[in-house]
């Protein structure tokens, strides 16, 4: 694993986390440096959350600090901007992404807007958690990727860990950002990465590079890109979850790819994006939210633009298909290796 | 035959086909009770006598003040004097001070008002009419006091001393705009002011106000946040959900519905008001809730004040529905006399607030026509000074704005690369299109 541009205690005692444990970590770690930050949402006080992100805090920090809060996400959001404004820096969970909608206009026209909107005298140093992404037979309402809801809106930031290690340092880089972040957590890999092979056994984060994480402070800047892997026959473009899918399709089919891991979706690493292609000439996108006008549709415009003298072949997509999230039919809907083995072939083809 | 759960058969289900012996539903759309070309009678409100509504103390459980939420307080009578447990005891000073920024608030909506008609500026918002409301409840807070205004309580924000002329540049969004041209006119933001930015989207800031009231109780602070939201938009799911924060959190803060029957063209029966009055949305949250005659100063100060006290010794929330009537059409995009009867504000039986309090201090003996006059002449004046010190630093669309580059600023901490490359492109249009054209730094 290439980690150059992460700003790690180079001599940092690491110890293996799952990335629960690692977003745990951060949380811990940033409501001890900054008495302004604050946690809220549903079930994450007494219980510690249903995925047991929030585990530890209330009774370390205290109910002023951390609370539940009513099952309202516009009240959750809205409260946060209103927290924001006097002067804390919230770090609200939304339960899972696909309940977010409810506190959107908050995000859209508020969070993302208040600094503009008032040249500058308020601030939303806030950051959105929310669980998102599918492969846990979650169905319609526990499986959905709504980032291009999000990188669509001037003034949030959207940021995808695919590692414990990188959602350790992001959180804390998102938490200590100025501007509000949408910090979303593919659920899938809390436990262990996932390659797409749902028939095999599951694995854990132990003896994987990412599962490696520092012990205290360190952060991950925002908009900059980390190469997974690096090679000269194909970019591979993604995030999150599909990372190590990617991964594991690229090993099997024996190609050189350049894998990268965007981190940040907005503001996007186009500098690492543009490197990349301009180096292998091929270009394959991946994410697991549906196609059309999803954010692979951006950053297959930005490949277009920006290197299309020296693309080989069409730049090719390998989406969630065009439906809501399936139940029964997980395994057909999810962008898996054979969808991607496909688009890599044609890609490879010459 | 249709059988339900349980077995039975359902009279309804062949309704379609063969009506059964019950009435068919019908949907019931509210309306108005005064069209265009009708005269308007008030006689169906129920509007309780000066000095009649017990005042509770500000620590009672929010269930004593149940029966406040139906009735309505009111402090000065028919002959224009303070009577009842409401009235605050402001002193003269006090009074003529109100009455003076409720005559400014009124004095600078009619000139901004003009200023649109001449094509000064796109778009302004008056608040005639509920100057009572502004400036009451910005007289009964702290200066520190945190207000999260809808687009109609410029009254607050002047009481605050906020220099006119800095509200003008907004509303002209020229070069000297604080908010560099990037708002709608009247959607100011004061911070050194305690006045929160406005937005567009109605009642947003409503749990916003409680989250800060939150942010306060969480550091032990002693400042309150107060949030204000029309009639109409208190229908919004944002007004539902900073009511239950505020109730679940006990937060300091204080929540304003100001009812003055309109919302643009749909009356007051549209957000709910013909089956309860607004301050009884408190009762299901078991807040505090307070109905004022919003016409009358010493009242809404009084209720301000309670539920203000109320707030910063820790009690708890407070809503507080000032009843009212907008004078004026809803902006100036909007033509009521298409939708209500012009003598609806002729009509209004709580009259209006600036006549009622210059009464009030003339019946103290304490103020007179002629120095009614000599004031009004005043703040004419001194509006019209701040709009043509405003005009020196241009109008809309006169070319006298922020550089280009502003655009781009404040989205953001700082600049991310995509929109420094934007920023040079709309130089670069700029540029081309007029080709001697030097941005003003």
């Amino acid at each position: 694993m290439i980690e150059e541009e992460a700003v790690s205690l180079p001599d940092a005692a690491t110890r293996p986390m799952t990335m629960i444990e690692a977003i745990n970590d951060a949380l811990h770690l940033m409501m001890a440096r900054d008495p302004d930050v604050v946690i809220m949402g549903e079930d994450v006080g007494y219980f510690g959350g249903v995925f047991r992100a929030t585990a530890g805090l209330q009774g370390k920090f205290g109910k002023n600090r951390v609370f539940d809060t009513p099952i309202n996400e516009c009240g959750i959001i809205g409260a946060a901007v209103g927290m924001a404004a006097y002067g804390l820096r919230p770090v609200p969970e939304i339960q899972f992404a696909d309940y977010i909608y409810p506190g959107y206009d908050q995000l859209v026209s508020e969070a993302a807007r208040l600094r503009y909107r008032s040249g500058g005298e308020f601030t939303a140093p806030i950051t959105v958690r929310s669980p998102f992404g599918g492969g846990i037979f979650g169905g319609q309402t526990h499986s959905q990727s709504p980032e291009a809801l999000f990188t669509h809106v001037a003034g949030l930031k959207t940021v995808i860990p695919s590692t414990p290690h990188d959602a350790k340092g992001l959180l804390i880089a998102a938490i200590e950002d100025n501007d509000p972040v949408i910090f979303f957590e593919p659920k899938r890999i809390y436990n262990g990465p996932f390659d797409g092979y749902y028939d095999r056994p599951a694995r854990s984060w132990k003896g994987h590079a990412g599962g490696q994480v520092p012990e205290g402070y360190y952060s991950i800047p925002l908009g900059k890109a980390r190469t997974v892997r690096e090679g000269s026959a194909l970019t591979v473009l993604s995030y999150g979850t599909m990372i190590h899918v990617a991964e594991a399709v690229c090993a099997e089919k024996g190609v050189d790819a350049d894998i990268i891991d965007l981190r940040t979706l907005v503001p996007i690493d186009a500098e690492a994006v543009e490197k990349s292609v301009e180096k292998t000439g091929k270009c394959l996108v991946i994410h697991e939210a549906t196609r059309t006008s999803g954010f692979g549709a951006e950053l297959v415009a930005l490949v277009q633009e920006r290197c299309f003298y020296h693309l080989e072949a069409p730049v090719e997509r390998v989406t969630g298909f065009d439906t809501p999230y399936p139940h029964s039919l997980e395994w057909a809907y999810f962008p898996g290796p054979v969808r991607i083995g496909e688009a890599i072939d044609r890609l490879m083809k010459d | 035959m249709a059988v339900n759960p349980l077995g039975e058969p359902q009279a309804g289900a062949e309704r379609a086909a063969a009506p059964g012996n019950l009435a068919p539903l019908s949907l019931h759309v509210p309306e108005p009770r005064f069209r265009p070309g009708d005269t308007p009678d008030y006689s169906y409100l129920d509007i309780p006598a000066a000095g009649t509504a017990p005042r509770p103390d500000e620590a009672c459980p929010a269930s004593d003040t149940w029966g406040l939420t139906t009735g309505l307080i009111r402090v000065l009578d028919d002959e224009a004097r303070a009577v009842g447990p409401w009235d605050p005891g402001l002193s003269a000073d006090h009074l003529r001070r109100a009455l003076r920024m409720m005559a400014l608030t009124r004095a600078f909506d009619d000139r901004m008002y003009r200023g649109q008609r001449q094509g000064k500026t796109s778009f302004y918002m008056k608040s005639t009419g509920e100057e009572a409301v502004s400036i009451g409840c910005a007289f009964a807070l702290a200066h520190d006091d945190m207000i999260f205004p809808s687009y109609r309580q410029q009254g607050m924000l002047i009481s605050r001393g906020y220099p006119l002329v800095d509200m003008v540049n907004q509303i002209y969004s020229n070069r000297a705009d604080r908010l560099k041209g990037r708002q709608l006119p009247i959607m100011y933001s004061a911070r050194d002011f305690g006045f929160f930015t406005i937005s567009g989207n109605l009642a947003t800031q409503i749990p916003q106000a409680v989250g800060w009231a939150m942010a306060s109780a969480i550091k032990g602070d002693t400042r309150i946040a107060t949030g204000f939201v029309g009639e109409g938009s208190s229908a919004e799911g944002d007004f539902h959900a900073g009511m239950t924060f505020a109730a679940v959190y006990n937060a300091p803060v204080v929540l304003n519905v100001v009812n003055n029957q309109w919302a643009i063209s749909s009356f007051s029966g549209f957000a709910g008001g013909e089956r309860a009055t607004f301050a009884q949305r408190a009762q299901g949250h078991g807040i505090a809730g307070l109905r004022v005659d919003g016409n009358d100063l010493l009242a809404v100060y009084a209720a301000m004040r309670w539920a203000a006290n109320r707030a910063r010794s820790g009690h708890g929330p407070t809503l507080i529905e000032h009843f009212s009537y907008r004078t004026e059409g809803h902006s100036t995009s909007d033509d009521p006399a298409a939708y209500r009867s012009a003598r609806e504000a002729a009509e209004w039986p709580l009259g209006d607030p600036i006549t009622r309090l210059k009464r009030h201090l003339i019946a103290l003996g304490e103020w007179s026509v002629e120095q009614q006059e000599t004031m009004d002449r005043e703040v004419a004046e001194e509006v019209r000074d701040a709009t043509r010190a405003a005009e020196k630093n241009g109008i809309l669309g006169h070319g006298l704005h922020h550089p280009f580059h502003t655009m781009f600023e404040d989205v953001y901490e700082t600049l991310p690369w995509h929109l420094e490359e934007q920023a040079d492109q709309a130089i670069r249009e700029r540029r081309i299109k007029w080709p001697d054209w030097k941005e003003e730094g």
